[in-house]
């Protein structure tokens, strides 16, 4: 065994009708392509709802984490749904709670608020991403 | 039957892929909300598709409760196949690549940010979305 570094799919939930569901998927495109590139990685989350075999895999295969838009939980439900627990789940609204100043705005796009929202959320995810992307590895 | 829903609510549900990981979905996702806050804004409604699985009785009955469009940004087809599995048949079903071949224009490339080309192709495709709610209504 030794340590090296993991993917870690961390997939939004999805809304398409609410300002947390767009700040949830936001946040996922500021890891994969700002903070954690080539570590974090994402899928399409319907495709866990038509059991496809590559997003059923990659989810099998390393650590998740879901951002959801409201409530209802999607994301993580989906995830679960197939069996398998995620490393964490977040609610986007709890970005915003702790963020008061970035009251973010938009539906189909951020506002500018949200994308700022959005940058500070990934930001402070990173170092979750950092634990469970240095796990145990078969060699 | 699905005169009889038309007549009842006069509306027509969109169900939208999300499609979070490719840059169709998220084009489909553009259009959806186009048709839906400004092109056909008293006439459709919509729903988060992963709903379909996390939600309750009400969310499951959406396609039987409204004719339903499903549009999805790839082949593998997550809205068509998941709203017919969990909810109901769709009235229709579109696909964007399909649109994008008809109208002879370019695949996007970005996730978020879409350029202005981009946002143009998500008004072109919102128009056909719009033509498909017409004709259901019309029905
Ligand atoms: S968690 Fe809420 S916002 Fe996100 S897809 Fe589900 S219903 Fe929509
Ligand atoms: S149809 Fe394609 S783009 Fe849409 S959610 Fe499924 S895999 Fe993603």
């Amino acid at each position: 065994m030794s340590r090296e570094t993991r993917k870690v799919v961390v997939i939004p939930c999805s809304g398409i009708g609410k300002v947390y569901g767009a700040l949830a998927r936001e946040t996922v495109y500021e890891l994969m392509e700002r903070v954690r590139p080539g570590v974090v990685v994402t899928t399409c989350l319907p495709l866990l709802m038509i059991d496809d075999p590559e997003a059923l895999q990659l989810i099998t295969g390393n650590p998740v984490i879901t951002i959801d838009g409201c409530p209802s939980g999607c994301a993580h439900k989906n995830v679960e749904t197939h069996g398998i627990k995620v490393a964490l789940t977040c609610q986007a609204i709890n970005f915003y709670k702790a963020h008061k100043e970035l009251k973010p705005g938009g539906i189909a796009e951020l506002d500018e608020n949200g994308r700022k929202l959005a940058a500070v959320a990934a930001d402070e995810l990173a170092h979750t991403v950092d634990e469970l992307a240095q796990g145990e590895v078969e060699k | 039957m699905i005169t009889l829903n038309v007549l009842k609510v006069g509306k027509v549900g969109i169900v939208s892929c999300s499609g979070e990981a490719i840059p169709e979905g998220t084009l489909s996702r553009l259009a959806c909300r186009k048709v839906l806050d400004e092109l056909r804004p008293d006439q459709t409604v919509t729903i988060c598709l992963p709903l379909f699985i996390a939600g309750g009785t009400e969310e499951r009955n959406f396609a039987r409760d409204f004719p339903t469009i499903t549009v999805d940004g790839c082949e593998k087809q997550c809205a068509r196949k998941s709203t017919e599995k969990l909810s109901g048949k769709p009235g229709k079903s579109l696909l964007i690549p399909e649109i994008l071949s008809r109208h002879g224009i370019a695949k996007p490339v970005n996730l978020r940010n879409l350029r202005p080309e981009e946002k143009a192709t998500a008004q072109v495709v919102a128009e056909e979305i719009a033509r498909a709610v017409d004709e259901i209504l019309k029905k």
